[in-house]
C-alpha cells in the first residue's frame, strides 16, 4: 500500500485576481477519511479552493501541504495520488475505453496491465457497453460517468469532484452519487463542491462553508445542518441570499 | 462561341483520351504541390501547436508574423527563394534553379505559415478545454501536444487542405523558380498562363478543368472523412 498523502494542510491560502480576494486566508486541515463537502453560495469560491488544493493554479499566498510531500525518499509524488472530475466533463475525442486508458498511460500503467483496469471501471460505472462508442457521442450524464471512471481507474488517494451533478437530472445525480460512494468505499478520499443542500446532506460527513471566498466554518455535517455556527450559515440553510 | 465549344470539345477529348502531354503536366504538379503540403505540415503542425501550447518570449511575436504571412504574395515568395538559389545566392552552389525541388521549396515556404497558423487556432480553442483536465490527470504541455494534434486531427485536415488548395492554385512562384520548362518544370498553372497567351486554348481549358475536378475532388474526400469520423 502506497504512503498516504494526507491529511492536506492549507494553510492562510489566498488567491486575487484583478486586485480582488477571491480566496481570501484560507486555512484548514482535512483528514483521511470523512467525505468532505465545500458548500456555499455560487461565487463564494469553492471551484477555485479545488483548483488551489488539486495544484491546478497557484495561489498568490499560502501553502497547500499533502503529507509526505516533501520527503523525496518513499514518499510519492502527491500530484500523481489525486485526481479531479470537473463540472463540465471534458471528453477526449476518442471511444470510451480509449478515454481511460489515457489516463492510466498518463499515470505510467504498463500496456498489459491497463485493459483489465479499463474493463474494471467501465464495468462498475456501467459504461462496458459503449467502450467502443466515441466518448463526445455520449450523453451528457454518460459522459460524467466516464469522467468519474477515468478518475476511478487512477486508484486516486483523494478525488476532488467540482459540481459534477450541476447539470444532471436526478436519475444521473443518483447514479453520479451512487458511484462516488462506491468509490469512497474504496478507501479514497472525496473532496466535493455543491450548492445543493440535499446533496451536501446526503454525502457530507462534514462540511466546509465557503461565503465570499472565506471560510466561514468547518463544521462536522450533522451539526452543520442542525445547529449551524455562524449566522451566514444559518442564513444559507435559510435559503436567504447572501451578500 | 463557337471558339468556345470547339476548345471544350478538344479539351474534353485532351482528358478522356489520356493525352501524354496533359498526364504529364498533371502529374508533375500533383507531386509539387503534394511534397510541398507533406513539408509545410511537417513544420507547420508543430510550430503551430507549440505556438498554442507553450508561454515564451516572442510567441505573440511568432503568432502575429506567422497570420500575417498567410496572405504571401506568390511572386514574393518565388523572387525570394529565386534570389536564395540563383548562381550568386547562398544556396546557389546547390544547382536547385528551374528544377521541381526548387518549386517544392518555394510552395512550402508559401503554405507552411498557413498551416502554422489554422492549426495554432485549433489547437489553442482545444487546449482551452483539455488543459485542467490533462494538467489534472499528469500531462505535461510538452505530453500534451500530440494528445490535442490527434484530438483535432479533423480541423488539421482542413488545415492542411487549405495549404494544398493554395499550393496547387498559385502560379507566381512556380513560375518565377520553375520557369516553366517543357517536360522539366511545366505545371498546370504555368501551362494554363502560357497556353493561353499562345491561344492554345484547348490544353488550357482542359487542364483547368483538371484543376477545378482535382480541388473539388480533395475537398469532397475530406468532407467525408469529417463526415464518416463524426458518425
Amino acid at each position: 500500500m502506497d504512503k498516504t498523502i494526507l491529511p492536506l494542510h492549507v494553510t492562510d491560502l489566498a488567491f486575487s485576481a484583478g486586485g480582488t480576494n477571491l480566496i481570501d486566508g484560507i486555512s484548514f486541515a482535512l483528514e483521511a477519511g470523512p467525505r468532505t463537502i465545500v458548500l456555499g453560495p455560487n461565487g463564494a469560491g469553492k471551484s477555485l479552493l479545488l483548483r488551489l488544493c488539486h495544484g491546478l493554479i497557484a495561489p498568490s499566498s499560502g501553502e497547500v501541504t499533502w503529507a509526505g510531500a516533501n520527503e523525496s525518499r518513499g514518499g510519492s509524488d502527491p500530484a500523481r495520488r489525486q485526481a479531479m472530475v470537473f463540472q463540465r466533463p471534458v471528453m477526449l475525442r476518442r471511444s470510451v475505453s480509449a478515454n481511460v486508458e489515457y489516463a492510466l498511460g498518463l499515470r505510467g500503467v504498463s500496456k498489459n496491465a491497463r485493459q483489465a483496469q479499463i474493463d474494471e471501471v467501465l464495468s462498475r460505472t456501467g459504461l462496458q457497453r459503449f467502450a467502443r462508442t466515441p466518448a463526445r457521442v455520449l450523453s451528457f450524464g454518460e459522459q460524467q460517468k466516464l469522467a468519474l471512471a477515468r478518475a476511478w481507474a487512477l486508484n486516486p488517494q483523494v478525488l476532488f469532484l467540482d459540481e459534477p451533478t450541476a447539470s444532471l437530472d436526478p436519475a444521473g445525480t443518483r447514479a453520479v452519487e451512487q458511484i462516488i460512494a462506491a468509490i469512497q468505499s474504496g478507501g479514497t478520499k472525496i473532496i466535493m463542491t455543491t450548492h445543493d443542500l440535499g446533496q451536501a446532506r446526503r454525502l457530507g460527513d462534514e462540511i466546509l462553508f465557503l461565503h465570499q471566498g472565506k471560510l466561514i466554518e468547518k463544521t462536522e455535517a450533522q451539526s452543520f445542518f442542525e445547529r449551524p455556527a455562524s449566522n451566514l450559515g444559518q442564513a444559507f440553510l435559510n435559503g436567504d441570499l447572501l451578500w | 462561341m463557337s471558339d468556345f465549344a470547339a476548345a471544350f470539345s478538344s479539351a474534353v477529348s485532351l482528358i478522356v483520351g489520356l493525352d501524354a502531354g496533359l498526364a504529364e503536366i498533371v502529374l508533375l504538379s500533383l507531386r509539387i504541390s503534394l511534397s510541398a503540403v507533406f513539408i509545410a505540415t511537417l513544420i507547420g503542425l508543430p510550430l503551430g501547436a507549440a505556438t498554442a501550447i507553450f508561454r515564451f518570449p516572442g510567441r505573440m511575436g511568432i503568432v502575429v508574423v506567422l497570420n500575417a504571412l498567410m496572405g504571401l504574395p506568390p511572386v514574393v515568395v518565388g523572387l525570394i527563394v529565386y534570389l536564395l538559389l540563383s548562381r550568386a545566392g547562398p544556396f546557389g552552389v546547390l544547382g536547385l534553379l528551374f528544377t521541381p525541388t526548387a518549386m517544392i521549396i518555394a510552395q512550402a515556404v508559401l503554405i507552411f505559415p498557413i498551416i502554422a497558423a489554422l492549426t495554432r487556432q485549433v489547437v489553442e480553442d482545444l487546449w482551452e478545454e483539455y488543459s485542467e483536465q490533462l494538467q489534472s490527470l499528469g500531462a505535461t504541455p510538452a505530453r500534451a501536444m500530440p494528445t490535442l494534434l490527434w484530438d483535432a486531427r479533423f480541423s488539421l485536415l482542413t488545415s492542411i487542405l487549405a495549404g494544398f488548395g493554395r499550393a496547387s492554385a498559385e502560379v507566381g512562384a512556380v513560375m518565377i523558380v520553375g520557369g516553366n520548362i517543357d517536360h522539366v518544370t511545366r505545371v498546370m498553372t504555368t501551362a494554363i498562363a502560357l497556353e493561353v497567351s499562345k491561344g492554345d486554348l484547348a490544353l488550357a481549358l482542359g487542364l483547368g478543368m483538371i484543376l477545378i475536378a482535382l480541388s473539388l475532388g480533395v475537398t469532397g474526400a475530406a468532407f467525408v472523412i469529417r463526415e464518416a469520423a463524426r458518425g
